[in-house]
Protein backbone atom coordinates (compact mmCIF):
# COMPACT_ATOMS: atom_id res chain seq x y z
CA UNK A 1 0.00 0.00 0.00
CA UNK A 2 2.29 2.34 1.18
CA UNK A 3 5.05 3.93 -1.11
CA UNK A 4 8.34 2.72 0.95
CA UNK A 5 7.09 -0.61 -0.47
CA UNK A 6 9.70 0.11 -3.06
CA UNK A 7 13.31 -0.22 -2.41
CA UNK A 8 15.73 2.64 -3.82
CA UNK A 9 17.73 1.39 -5.74
CA UNK A 10 20.34 4.00 -5.74
CA UNK A 11 22.64 2.90 -2.67
CA UNK A 12 24.90 5.56 -2.72
CA UNK A 13 25.21 6.87 0.96
CA UNK A 14 26.60 10.30 0.72
CA UNK A 15 24.30 13.02 -1.15
CA UNK A 16 24.47 11.67 -4.61
CA UNK A 17 24.76 14.08 -7.61
CA UNK A 18 22.31 13.97 -9.70
CA UNK A 19 24.52 13.68 -12.26
CA UNK A 20 23.36 11.68 -15.19
CA UNK A 21 20.10 11.33 -14.21
CA UNK A 22 16.62 12.51 -14.81
CA UNK A 23 15.93 15.60 -13.06
CA UNK A 24 13.81 15.22 -10.18
CA UNK A 25 10.53 17.01 -9.13
CA UNK A 26 10.80 19.61 -7.29
CA UNK A 27 9.03 17.59 -4.49
CA UNK A 28 11.01 14.49 -5.26
CA UNK A 29 13.73 16.46 -4.45
CA UNK A 30 12.20 17.86 -1.10
CA UNK A 31 11.54 14.66 -0.14
CA UNK A 32 14.92 13.62 -0.34
CA UNK A 33 16.38 16.80 1.32
CA UNK A 34 13.66 15.68 4.13
CA UNK A 35 15.24 12.66 4.42
CA UNK A 36 18.11 12.67 4.72
CA UNK A 37 18.01 15.71 7.00
CA UNK A 38 15.65 13.67 9.37
CA UNK A 39 18.16 10.61 9.40
CA UNK A 40 21.20 13.06 10.38
CA UNK A 41 21.34 13.59 13.73
CA UNK A 42 20.79 9.60 14.29
CA UNK A 43 23.54 8.72 11.43
CA UNK A 44 25.91 11.45 12.80
CA UNK A 45 25.78 9.89 16.66
CA UNK A 46 26.07 5.78 14.93
CA UNK A 47 29.07 7.21 13.10
CA UNK A 48 30.30 9.13 15.94
CA UNK A 49 30.25 6.49 18.60
CA UNK A 50 31.16 3.47 16.92
CA UNK A 51 32.70 3.98 13.05
CA UNK A 52 35.01 7.10 14.41
CA UNK A 53 36.40 4.43 17.36
CA UNK A 54 36.57 1.51 15.53
CA UNK A 55 39.10 3.61 13.23
CA UNK A 56 40.70 4.54 16.54
CA UNK A 57 41.34 1.48 17.42
CA UNK A 58 42.86 0.14 14.14
CA UNK A 59 45.31 2.88 14.42
CA UNK A 60 46.02 2.52 18.33
CA UNK A 61 46.26 -1.19 17.74
CA UNK A 62 49.33 -0.65 15.53
CA UNK A 63 51.35 1.32 18.36
CA UNK A 64 52.71 0.49 21.84
CA UNK A 65 50.69 1.59 24.34
CA UNK A 66 51.08 1.48 28.25
CA UNK A 67 48.91 4.12 30.21
CA UNK A 68 51.60 3.85 32.57
CA UNK A 69 54.23 4.34 30.06
CA UNK A 70 53.14 7.17 28.24
CA UNK A 71 56.96 8.65 26.80
CA UNK A 72 57.17 4.82 25.61
CA UNK A 73 54.33 5.74 22.52
CA UNK A 74 55.18 4.18 19.21
CA UNK A 75 54.09 2.91 15.86
CA UNK A 76 54.97 -0.82 15.70
CA UNK A 77 52.97 -2.26 12.71
CA UNK A 78 51.59 -5.74 13.47
CA UNK A 79 53.61 -7.04 16.43
CA UNK A 80 50.77 -6.03 18.95
CA UNK A 81 48.25 -8.89 17.01
CA UNK A 82 51.66 -11.27 17.00
CA UNK A 83 51.51 -10.81 20.77
CA UNK A 84 47.92 -11.33 20.94
CA UNK A 85 47.77 -14.11 18.52
CA UNK A 86 50.54 -16.00 20.25
CA UNK A 87 49.38 -15.64 23.85
CA UNK A 88 47.41 -18.86 25.34
CA UNK A 89 45.02 -16.14 27.33
CA UNK A 90 43.77 -15.35 23.79
CA UNK A 91 43.08 -18.45 22.55
CA UNK A 92 41.44 -19.65 26.04
CA UNK A 93 39.44 -16.74 26.27
CA UNK A 94 38.16 -17.64 22.46
CA UNK A 95 37.81 -21.20 23.65
CA UNK A 96 35.67 -20.36 26.97
CA UNK A 97 33.77 -17.64 24.91
CA UNK A 98 33.11 -20.24 21.75
CA UNK A 99 31.58 -22.54 24.28
CA UNK A 100 29.10 -20.74 25.95
CA UNK A 101 28.09 -19.59 22.96
CA UNK A 102 27.57 -23.14 21.18
CA UNK A 103 25.96 -24.07 24.65
CA UNK A 104 23.79 -21.48 25.65
CA UNK A 105 22.46 -20.57 21.82
CA UNK A 106 21.54 -24.00 21.09
CA UNK A 107 20.24 -24.68 25.01
CA UNK A 108 18.27 -21.24 24.53
CA UNK A 109 16.82 -22.29 21.27
CA UNK A 110 15.14 -25.07 22.25
CA UNK A 111 13.99 -24.14 25.39
CA UNK A 112 13.17 -20.94 23.47
CA UNK A 113 10.47 -23.16 20.74
CA UNK A 114 9.40 -24.99 24.13
CA UNK A 115 8.22 -21.71 25.40
CA UNK A 116 6.88 -19.97 22.62
CA UNK A 117 5.01 -23.37 21.46
CA UNK A 118 3.53 -23.03 25.37
CA UNK A 119 2.88 -19.35 24.77
CA UNK A 120 1.08 -20.18 21.38
CA UNK A 121 -1.15 -23.41 22.42
CA UNK A 122 -2.05 -22.00 26.27
CA UNK A 123 -5.56 -21.39 26.52
CA UNK A 124 -5.62 -19.26 29.38
CA UNK A 125 -3.18 -17.42 31.80
CA UNK A 126 -1.56 -16.23 28.27
CA UNK A 127 -0.59 -12.94 29.84
CA UNK A 128 0.80 -13.97 33.16
CA UNK A 129 3.45 -16.27 31.67
CA UNK A 130 4.65 -13.58 29.16
CA UNK A 131 4.44 -11.31 31.96
CA UNK A 132 7.12 -14.11 34.21
CA UNK A 133 8.95 -14.79 31.11
CA UNK A 134 10.03 -11.09 30.58
CA UNK A 135 11.27 -10.79 34.13
CA UNK A 136 14.83 -12.55 33.22
CA UNK A 137 14.64 -10.46 30.01
CA UNK A 138 13.92 -7.22 31.60
CA UNK A 139 16.08 -7.79 34.95
CA UNK A 140 19.44 -6.48 35.39
CA UNK A 141 22.11 -8.78 34.14
CA UNK A 142 24.50 -7.34 37.04
CA UNK A 143 21.56 -8.30 39.90
CA UNK A 144 20.23 -11.65 38.27
CA UNK A 145 23.99 -12.59 38.29
CA UNK A 146 24.34 -12.15 41.73
CA UNK A 147 21.37 -14.21 42.87
CA UNK A 148 23.34 -17.04 40.95
CA UNK A 149 26.63 -16.46 42.52
CA UNK A 150 24.92 -16.63 46.23
CA UNK A 151 22.47 -19.30 44.73
CA UNK A 152 25.63 -21.64 44.17
CA UNK A 153 28.11 -20.57 47.38
CA UNK A 154 27.87 -23.36 49.90
CA UNK A 155 26.03 -23.47 52.81
CA UNK A 156 24.36 -20.20 51.50
CA UNK A 157 22.55 -20.79 48.58
CA UNK A 158 19.39 -23.05 47.64
CA UNK A 159 20.68 -24.62 44.67
CA UNK A 160 23.99 -25.67 46.42
CA UNK A 161 21.94 -26.79 48.76
CA UNK A 162 19.77 -29.02 46.40
CA UNK A 163 22.81 -30.23 44.32
CA UNK A 164 24.85 -30.46 47.06
CA UNK A 165 27.36 -29.14 44.95
CA UNK A 166 31.14 -28.10 46.32
CA UNK A 167 31.51 -24.30 45.17
CA UNK A 168 30.89 -24.81 41.37
CA UNK A 169 32.06 -21.61 40.40
CA UNK A 170 35.81 -22.23 41.30
CA UNK A 171 36.24 -24.95 38.96
CA UNK A 172 36.79 -24.10 35.43
CA UNK A 173 33.86 -26.19 33.58
CA UNK A 174 31.42 -26.23 36.27
CA UNK A 175 31.77 -22.04 36.63
CA UNK A 176 31.80 -22.09 32.71
CA UNK A 177 28.02 -24.02 32.99
CA UNK A 178 26.99 -21.57 35.66
CA UNK A 179 27.65 -18.72 33.59
CA UNK A 180 25.88 -20.67 30.34
CA UNK A 181 22.60 -21.24 32.91
CA UNK A 182 22.76 -17.72 34.31
CA UNK A 183 22.95 -17.03 30.68
CA UNK A 184 19.96 -19.09 29.82
CA UNK A 185 17.79 -17.95 32.05
CA UNK A 186 18.06 -14.72 30.84
CA UNK A 187 18.05 -15.11 26.96
CA UNK A 188 15.56 -17.72 26.64
CA UNK A 189 12.22 -15.60 27.16
CA UNK A 190 13.55 -13.39 24.02
CA UNK A 191 14.28 -16.10 21.96
CA UNK A 192 10.86 -17.73 22.78
CA UNK A 193 9.26 -14.46 21.93
CA UNK A 194 10.98 -13.84 18.02
CA UNK A 195 10.21 -17.48 17.54
CA UNK A 196 6.22 -16.76 18.92
CA UNK A 197 5.77 -14.23 16.72
CA UNK A 198 6.96 -16.40 13.85
CA UNK A 199 5.02 -19.53 14.72
CA UNK A 200 2.30 -17.05 14.66
CA UNK A 201 2.79 -16.83 11.03
CA UNK A 202 2.49 -20.38 10.67
CA UNK A 203 -1.40 -20.98 9.20
CA UNK A 204 -3.30 -22.78 11.13
CA UNK A 205 -5.52 -24.39 7.84
CA UNK A 206 -2.82 -26.16 6.90
CA UNK A 207 -1.95 -27.88 10.41
CA UNK A 208 -5.54 -28.98 10.67
CA UNK A 209 -5.34 -30.01 7.15
CA UNK A 210 -2.46 -31.87 7.99
CA UNK A 211 -4.15 -33.41 10.85
CA UNK A 212 -6.88 -34.44 8.80
CA UNK A 213 -4.16 -36.19 6.66
CA UNK A 214 -3.34 -37.76 10.04
CA UNK A 215 -0.22 -36.37 10.94
CA UNK A 216 1.09 -36.75 13.84
CA UNK A 217 1.42 -33.75 16.33
CA UNK A 218 5.69 -34.15 15.97
CA UNK A 219 5.08 -34.53 11.87
CA UNK A 220 3.04 -31.12 11.94
CA UNK A 221 6.30 -29.90 13.91
CA UNK A 222 8.92 -31.09 11.44
CA UNK A 223 7.40 -30.67 8.52
CA UNK A 224 4.92 -27.85 8.93
CA UNK A 225 6.09 -25.90 11.28
CA UNK A 226 9.52 -25.67 11.38
CA UNK A 227 10.34 -25.03 7.55
CA UNK A 228 7.80 -22.32 7.71
CA UNK A 229 9.70 -21.02 11.11
CA UNK A 230 13.14 -21.08 9.44
CA UNK A 231 13.49 -17.37 8.84
CA UNK A 232 12.60 -16.43 12.11
CA UNK A 233 14.71 -19.05 13.46
CA UNK A 234 17.57 -17.62 12.01
CA UNK A 235 16.92 -13.82 12.63
CA UNK A 236 16.42 -15.38 16.32
CA UNK A 237 20.44 -16.93 15.93
CA UNK A 238 22.19 -14.62 14.43
CA UNK A 239 21.06 -12.25 17.00
CA UNK A 240 21.50 -14.30 19.69
CA UNK A 241 25.12 -15.80 18.71
CA UNK A 242 26.50 -12.14 18.49
CA UNK A 243 24.66 -11.03 21.89
CA UNK A 244 26.33 -14.42 23.63
CA UNK A 245 29.73 -13.40 21.48
CA UNK A 246 29.87 -10.14 23.37
CA UNK A 247 29.30 -11.89 26.52
CA UNK A 248 30.55 -9.82 29.59
CA UNK A 249 28.14 -8.88 32.44
CA UNK A 250 27.69 -12.60 34.11
CA UNK A 251 31.05 -13.70 34.08
CA UNK A 252 32.26 -10.60 35.47
CA UNK A 253 29.94 -11.26 38.31
CA UNK A 254 30.43 -14.79 38.59
CA UNK A 255 33.69 -15.55 38.56
CA UNK A 256 35.19 -12.16 37.30
CA UNK A 257 37.41 -14.60 34.76
CA UNK A 258 39.20 -16.30 37.04
CA UNK A 259 39.73 -20.16 36.69
CA UNK A 260 40.43 -19.50 32.80
CA UNK A 261 36.20 -18.74 32.78
CA UNK A 262 36.92 -15.07 30.96
CA UNK A 263 35.65 -14.26 27.94
CA UNK A 264 37.64 -12.10 24.83
CA UNK A 265 35.13 -9.37 26.52
CA UNK A 266 36.56 -9.72 30.02
CA UNK A 267 39.82 -10.00 28.41
CA UNK A 268 39.86 -6.68 26.45
CA UNK A 269 38.70 -5.44 29.24
CA UNK A 270 41.33 -6.39 31.65
CA UNK A 271 43.95 -5.70 29.24
CA UNK A 272 42.81 -2.08 29.31
CA UNK A 273 41.86 -1.79 33.18
CA UNK A 274 44.10 -4.26 34.93
CA UNK A 275 47.48 -3.94 32.63
CA UNK A 276 46.51 -0.36 31.16
CA UNK A 277 47.66 -1.32 28.06
CA UNK A 278 46.24 0.61 24.91
CA UNK A 279 47.87 -1.03 22.13
CA UNK A 280 46.72 -4.19 23.03
CA UNK A 281 43.50 -3.50 24.58
CA UNK A 282 42.90 -1.89 21.24
CA UNK A 283 44.44 -5.24 19.09
CA UNK A 284 41.88 -7.76 21.05
CA UNK A 285 38.95 -5.25 20.58
CA UNK A 286 40.05 -5.33 16.55
CA UNK A 287 40.06 -9.37 16.55
CA UNK A 288 36.75 -9.04 18.26
CA UNK A 289 34.83 -7.27 15.80
CA UNK A 290 36.38 -9.32 12.79
CA UNK A 291 35.11 -12.48 14.99
CA UNK A 292 31.81 -10.89 14.56
CA UNK A 293 32.36 -10.18 11.24
CA UNK A 294 33.17 -13.59 10.17
CA UNK A 295 30.16 -15.04 12.26
CA UNK A 296 27.65 -12.33 11.04
CA UNK A 297 29.35 -13.22 7.29
CA UNK A 298 28.91 -17.01 8.00
CA UNK A 299 24.98 -16.70 8.30
CA UNK A 300 24.67 -14.49 6.08
CA UNK A 301 26.66 -16.63 3.66
CA UNK A 302 24.64 -20.21 4.86
CA UNK A 303 21.57 -19.25 5.14
CA UNK A 304 21.08 -16.48 2.24
CA UNK A 305 19.07 -13.68 2.40
CA UNK A 306 17.20 -14.67 5.88
CA UNK A 307 18.78 -12.50 7.43
CA UNK A 308 17.74 -9.39 9.51
CA UNK A 309 17.22 -6.15 7.73
CA UNK A 310 17.36 -8.07 4.09
CA UNK A 311 13.83 -7.01 3.74
CA UNK A 312 13.10 -4.54 6.39
CA UNK A 313 13.17 -1.87 3.43
CA UNK A 314 10.47 -3.22 1.79
CA UNK A 315 7.40 -3.94 4.14
CA UNK B 1 -7.43 -17.68 19.15
CA UNK B 2 -6.13 -21.34 18.69
CA UNK B 3 -9.01 -22.48 18.13
CA UNK B 4 -7.90 -26.54 18.88
CA UNK B 5 -9.82 -28.81 20.48
CA UNK B 6 -8.39 -29.72 24.11
CA UNK B 7 -9.13 -32.84 26.39
CA UNK B 8 -8.79 -32.46 30.22
CA UNK B 9 -5.69 -33.93 30.11
CA UNK B 10 -4.65 -31.66 27.68
CA UNK B 11 -5.31 -29.20 29.47
CA UNK B 12 -3.67 -30.30 32.34
CA UNK B 13 -0.48 -30.27 30.74
CA UNK B 14 -0.81 -26.98 29.59
CA UNK B 15 -1.83 -25.64 33.01
CA UNK B 16 1.32 -27.69 34.60
CA UNK B 17 3.57 -26.38 31.83
CA UNK B 18 2.21 -22.81 32.37
CA UNK B 19 3.40 -23.06 36.38
CA UNK B 20 6.65 -24.50 35.92
CA UNK B 21 7.49 -21.64 33.25
CA UNK B 22 6.46 -19.37 35.84
CA UNK B 23 8.28 -21.17 38.75
CA UNK B 24 11.48 -21.11 36.57
CA UNK B 25 11.28 -17.20 36.04
CA UNK B 26 10.70 -16.63 38.93
CA UNK B 27 12.53 -18.43 41.32
CA UNK B 28 15.67 -16.83 40.55
CA UNK B 29 14.32 -13.18 41.76
CA UNK B 30 12.71 -14.26 44.49
CA UNK B 31 15.71 -15.65 46.01
CA UNK B 32 17.30 -12.48 45.37
CA UNK B 33 14.65 -11.17 47.32
CA UNK B 34 14.71 -13.23 50.08
CA UNK B 35 17.65 -12.94 50.78
CA UNK B 36 18.01 -8.66 51.19
CA UNK B 37 15.19 -9.38 53.89
CA UNK B 38 17.66 -11.84 55.68
CA UNK B 39 19.41 -10.42 58.25
CA UNK B 40 23.90 -10.88 58.21
CA UNK B 41 23.63 -14.12 60.81
CA UNK B 42 20.84 -15.61 58.48
CA UNK B 43 22.48 -15.29 55.25
CA UNK B 44 24.22 -18.59 55.59
CA UNK B 45 20.69 -20.54 55.58
CA UNK B 46 19.79 -21.72 52.35
CA UNK B 47 16.11 -21.43 52.91
CA UNK B 48 14.09 -19.26 50.27
CA UNK B 49 12.05 -18.01 53.07
CA UNK B 50 13.85 -15.96 55.59
CA UNK B 51 12.64 -16.36 59.13
CA UNK B 52 13.57 -13.03 60.25
CA UNK B 53 12.51 -10.45 58.24
CA UNK B 54 14.78 -7.49 58.28
CA UNK B 55 14.84 -3.97 56.59
CA UNK B 56 18.01 -3.71 57.84
CA UNK B 57 19.73 -4.50 54.76
CA UNK B 58 17.46 -1.84 52.57
CA UNK B 59 18.07 1.40 55.17
CA UNK B 60 21.58 -0.10 55.26
CA UNK B 61 22.30 1.17 51.15
CA UNK B 62 19.50 3.68 50.93
CA UNK B 63 21.49 5.59 53.63
CA UNK B 64 25.33 6.41 51.80
CA UNK B 65 25.36 8.21 48.78
CA UNK B 66 27.43 5.07 47.43
CA UNK B 67 24.28 3.67 46.09
CA UNK B 68 21.74 6.82 46.55
CA UNK B 69 23.57 8.81 43.98
CA UNK B 70 24.34 5.84 41.54
CA UNK B 71 20.53 5.45 41.29
CA UNK B 72 20.15 8.89 40.54
CA UNK B 73 22.96 8.81 37.64
CA UNK B 74 20.92 5.84 36.85
CA UNK B 75 17.30 7.37 36.30
CA UNK B 76 18.96 10.64 35.30
CA UNK B 77 21.39 9.03 32.48
CA UNK B 78 18.42 6.76 31.39
CA UNK B 79 16.06 8.86 30.84
CA UNK B 80 17.93 11.49 29.09
CA UNK B 81 19.59 9.09 26.47
CA UNK B 82 16.10 7.49 25.93
CA UNK B 83 14.61 10.81 25.24
CA UNK B 84 17.47 11.74 22.47
CA UNK B 85 17.20 8.20 21.50
CA UNK B 86 13.81 8.24 20.88
CA UNK B 87 13.68 11.52 19.42
CA UNK B 88 16.47 11.26 16.97
CA UNK B 89 15.13 7.48 16.10
CA UNK B 90 11.66 8.79 14.93
CA UNK B 91 12.79 11.35 12.95
CA UNK B 92 15.20 8.59 11.37
CA UNK B 93 12.27 5.82 11.28
CA UNK B 94 9.70 7.98 9.54
CA UNK B 95 11.92 8.82 6.87
CA UNK B 96 12.81 5.24 6.69
CA UNK B 97 9.01 4.75 6.47
CA UNK B 98 7.76 6.87 4.36
CA UNK B 99 10.22 8.81 1.88
CA UNK B 100 11.97 7.94 -0.65
CA UNK B 101 15.51 8.92 -0.55
CA UNK B 102 18.96 7.52 -1.68
CA UNK B 103 20.88 5.71 1.24
CA UNK B 104 17.57 4.37 2.74
CA UNK B 105 19.77 0.85 2.60
CA UNK B 106 23.02 2.37 4.33
CA UNK B 107 20.94 3.57 7.47
CA UNK B 108 19.71 0.15 7.96
CA UNK B 109 22.49 -2.04 7.53
CA UNK B 110 24.71 0.69 9.85
CA UNK B 111 21.70 0.13 12.42
CA UNK B 112 21.77 -3.48 12.31
CA UNK B 113 25.81 -3.28 12.23
CA UNK B 114 25.35 -1.41 15.96
CA UNK B 115 22.56 -3.46 16.84
CA UNK B 116 24.84 -6.43 16.63
CA UNK B 117 28.31 -5.01 17.65
CA UNK B 118 30.46 -5.91 20.25
CA UNK B 119 30.53 -3.44 22.97
CA UNK B 120 34.01 -4.15 24.23
CA UNK B 121 35.70 -3.40 20.48
CA UNK B 122 34.53 0.51 21.69
CA UNK B 123 35.33 0.47 24.79
CA UNK B 124 39.40 0.78 24.19
CA UNK B 125 39.15 3.72 21.78
CA UNK B 126 36.27 5.45 23.76
CA UNK B 127 37.83 5.39 26.69
CA UNK B 128 41.14 7.25 25.40
CA UNK B 129 38.57 9.79 22.81
CA UNK B 130 36.75 10.34 26.46
CA UNK B 131 39.51 11.10 28.82
CA UNK B 132 41.25 13.59 26.06
CA UNK B 133 37.55 15.19 25.35
CA UNK B 134 36.76 15.66 29.38
CA UNK B 135 33.87 13.35 28.90
CA UNK B 136 35.22 10.26 31.58
CA UNK B 137 33.53 10.03 34.48
CA UNK B 138 30.73 12.24 33.41
CA UNK B 139 26.66 11.84 32.40
CA UNK B 140 27.22 12.79 28.62
CA UNK B 141 30.43 9.86 28.58
CA UNK B 142 27.75 7.66 29.26
CA UNK B 143 24.90 9.19 27.28
CA UNK B 144 26.54 9.16 24.45
CA UNK B 145 27.23 5.86 23.49
CA UNK B 146 23.84 4.97 25.39
CA UNK B 147 22.10 6.73 22.70
CA UNK B 148 24.02 5.64 19.71
CA UNK B 149 22.87 2.11 20.88
CA UNK B 150 19.44 2.57 21.55
CA UNK B 151 19.23 4.05 18.10
CA UNK B 152 18.98 1.07 16.13
CA UNK B 153 16.88 -0.83 18.34
CA UNK B 154 14.75 2.43 18.16
CA UNK B 155 15.11 3.02 14.65
CA UNK B 156 13.98 -0.46 13.65
CA UNK B 157 10.85 -0.67 16.27
CA UNK B 158 10.05 2.54 15.50
CA UNK B 159 9.78 1.99 11.90
CA UNK B 160 7.62 -1.00 12.20
CA UNK B 161 5.22 0.76 14.20
CA UNK B 162 4.92 3.83 11.59
CA UNK B 163 4.65 1.46 8.73
CA UNK B 164 0.94 0.84 10.43
CA UNK B 165 0.08 4.01 10.98
CA UNK B 166 -3.20 5.50 8.35
CA UNK B 167 -0.96 7.58 6.21
CA UNK B 168 -3.70 9.08 4.43
CA UNK B 169 -4.37 11.79 7.55
CA UNK B 170 -0.94 13.32 6.27
CA UNK B 171 -1.69 13.45 2.57
CA UNK B 172 -5.01 15.07 4.34
CA UNK B 173 -2.85 17.34 6.23
CA UNK B 174 -0.47 18.24 3.11
CA UNK B 175 -4.06 18.95 0.74
CA UNK B 176 -4.19 21.72 3.68
CA UNK B 177 -1.35 23.49 3.01
CA UNK B 178 0.88 21.81 5.72
CA UNK B 179 4.78 21.17 4.87
CA UNK B 180 6.31 17.73 5.31
CA UNK B 181 7.59 18.27 8.43
CA UNK B 182 4.81 20.25 9.94
CA UNK B 183 2.99 16.87 8.70
CA UNK B 184 5.07 14.79 10.45
CA UNK B 185 4.81 16.88 13.92
CA UNK B 186 1.22 17.84 14.03
CA UNK B 187 -0.40 14.79 12.52
CA UNK B 188 1.80 11.94 12.47
CA UNK B 189 3.88 12.17 16.12
CA UNK B 190 0.34 12.16 17.68
CA UNK B 191 -0.24 8.77 16.22
CA UNK B 192 3.13 7.62 16.61
CA UNK B 193 3.05 8.00 20.45
CA UNK B 194 2.38 4.69 21.52
CA UNK B 195 5.00 2.93 19.22
CA UNK B 196 6.82 5.96 20.95
CA UNK B 197 6.32 4.58 24.00
CA UNK B 198 6.98 1.36 23.21
CA UNK B 199 10.27 2.18 21.68
CA UNK B 200 11.29 4.72 24.85
CA UNK B 201 10.39 1.60 27.01
CA UNK B 202 12.85 -0.72 25.87
CA UNK B 203 15.54 1.86 24.84
CA UNK B 204 15.36 2.91 28.88
CA UNK B 205 15.48 -0.71 29.84
CA UNK B 206 18.59 -1.03 28.12
CA UNK B 207 20.31 1.90 29.48
CA UNK B 208 19.38 0.78 32.40
CA UNK B 209 20.81 -2.67 31.69
CA UNK B 210 24.35 -1.61 30.51
CA UNK B 211 26.98 -2.47 32.62
CA UNK B 212 29.92 -2.42 30.60
CA UNK B 213 30.12 1.19 29.78
CA UNK B 214 29.19 1.88 33.31
CA UNK B 215 32.09 0.50 34.59
CA UNK B 216 34.91 1.22 31.72
CA UNK B 217 33.58 5.19 31.52
CA UNK B 218 33.30 6.43 35.10
CA UNK B 219 35.42 6.26 38.46
CA UNK B 220 33.42 8.09 40.86
CA UNK B 221 29.94 8.08 42.28
CA UNK B 222 29.75 11.00 40.05
CA UNK B 223 28.52 9.46 37.19
CA UNK B 224 28.75 5.41 38.30
CA UNK B 225 25.33 4.06 37.47
CA UNK B 226 23.37 1.73 40.08
CA UNK B 227 24.30 -1.58 38.41
CA UNK B 228 27.98 -0.16 38.16
CA UNK B 229 28.12 0.82 41.74
CA UNK B 230 26.89 -2.51 43.17
CA UNK B 231 30.08 -4.01 41.76
CA UNK B 232 31.99 -1.85 43.87
CA UNK B 233 30.24 -2.45 46.95
CA UNK B 234 32.14 -3.25 49.64
CA UNK B 235 31.85 -5.40 53.28
CA UNK B 236 32.56 -3.57 56.59
CA UNK B 237 35.55 -5.62 56.76
CA UNK B 238 37.95 -6.90 54.11
CA UNK B 239 36.84 -10.68 54.39
CA UNK B 240 33.30 -10.03 55.01
CA UNK B 241 31.30 -10.17 51.93
CA UNK B 242 28.39 -7.79 51.61
CA UNK B 243 25.37 -10.20 50.40
CA UNK B 244 22.55 -8.05 51.95
CA UNK B 245 23.31 -4.98 51.19
CA UNK B 246 24.13 -6.19 47.46
CA UNK B 247 21.11 -8.45 46.97
CA UNK B 248 18.53 -5.59 48.54
CA UNK B 249 20.50 -2.98 45.46
CA UNK B 250 19.31 -5.61 43.13
CA UNK B 251 16.04 -5.47 43.93
CA UNK B 252 15.90 -2.21 44.13
CA UNK B 253 17.21 -1.85 40.46
CA UNK B 254 14.77 -4.59 39.30
CA UNK B 255 11.57 -2.81 40.76
CA UNK B 256 11.44 -0.48 38.04
CA UNK B 257 11.78 -3.52 35.52
CA UNK B 258 8.92 -5.35 37.69
CA UNK B 259 6.40 -2.54 36.83
CA UNK B 260 7.46 -2.19 33.31
CA UNK B 261 7.18 -5.87 32.33
CA UNK B 262 3.83 -5.97 34.54
CA UNK B 263 2.40 -3.08 33.08
CA UNK B 264 3.52 -2.91 29.48
CA UNK B 265 3.78 -6.44 28.56
CA UNK B 266 1.88 -6.46 25.53
CA UNK B 267 3.48 -3.35 24.35
CA UNK B 268 7.17 -4.77 25.59
CA UNK B 269 6.12 -7.67 23.14
CA UNK B 270 4.90 -6.11 20.51
CA UNK B 271 8.18 -4.11 20.46
CA UNK B 272 10.59 -6.79 20.92
CA UNK B 273 8.98 -8.63 17.29
CA UNK B 274 8.07 -6.01 15.53
CA UNK B 275 11.22 -5.13 13.70
CA UNK B 276 12.84 -8.70 13.70
CA UNK B 277 10.50 -10.95 12.71
CA UNK B 278 7.76 -10.10 10.25
CA UNK B 279 9.55 -10.14 6.78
Amino acid sequence: MSTSAEITTTDAPAPAKKKGKAPLSEGARAERRLGWLLCAPAVIVMIAVTAYPVGYAIYLSLERYNLELPQAVKFIGLSNYGAVLSSPYWWQALKVTAIITVFSVAISLVLGMLLALLMHRTLFGRGTVRTAALIPYGIVTVAAAYGWQYAWTPGQGYLSALFNSNAPLTTEYKAIAVIILAEIWKTTPFMGLLLLAGLSLVSEDLQKAARVDGATAWQRFTKITLPLMKPAILVALLFRTLDSFRIFDNIYILTGGTNNTGSVSILGYDNLFNALNLGIGSTISILIFICVAIIAFVFIRLFGTAAPGADIGKR
Amino acid sequence: MAAVTTTPRQKVGWTTANFVVIALALIPVLWLASLSFKTPAAILDPSLWPHNWTWGNYTQILNTSQFIQPLINSIGIGLISTLIAVVFASMAAYAVARLRFPGKQVLIGMSLLIAMFPAIALVTPMFNIERSLGLFNTWPGLIIPYVAFGLPLGIYTLSAFFREIPWELEKAAKMDGATPFQAFMKVIAPLAAPGMVTTAILVFMFCWNEFLFAISFTSTTASRTAPASIAYFSGSSQFSVPTGPISAAAVVITIPIIIFVVFFQRRIVAGLTSGAVKG
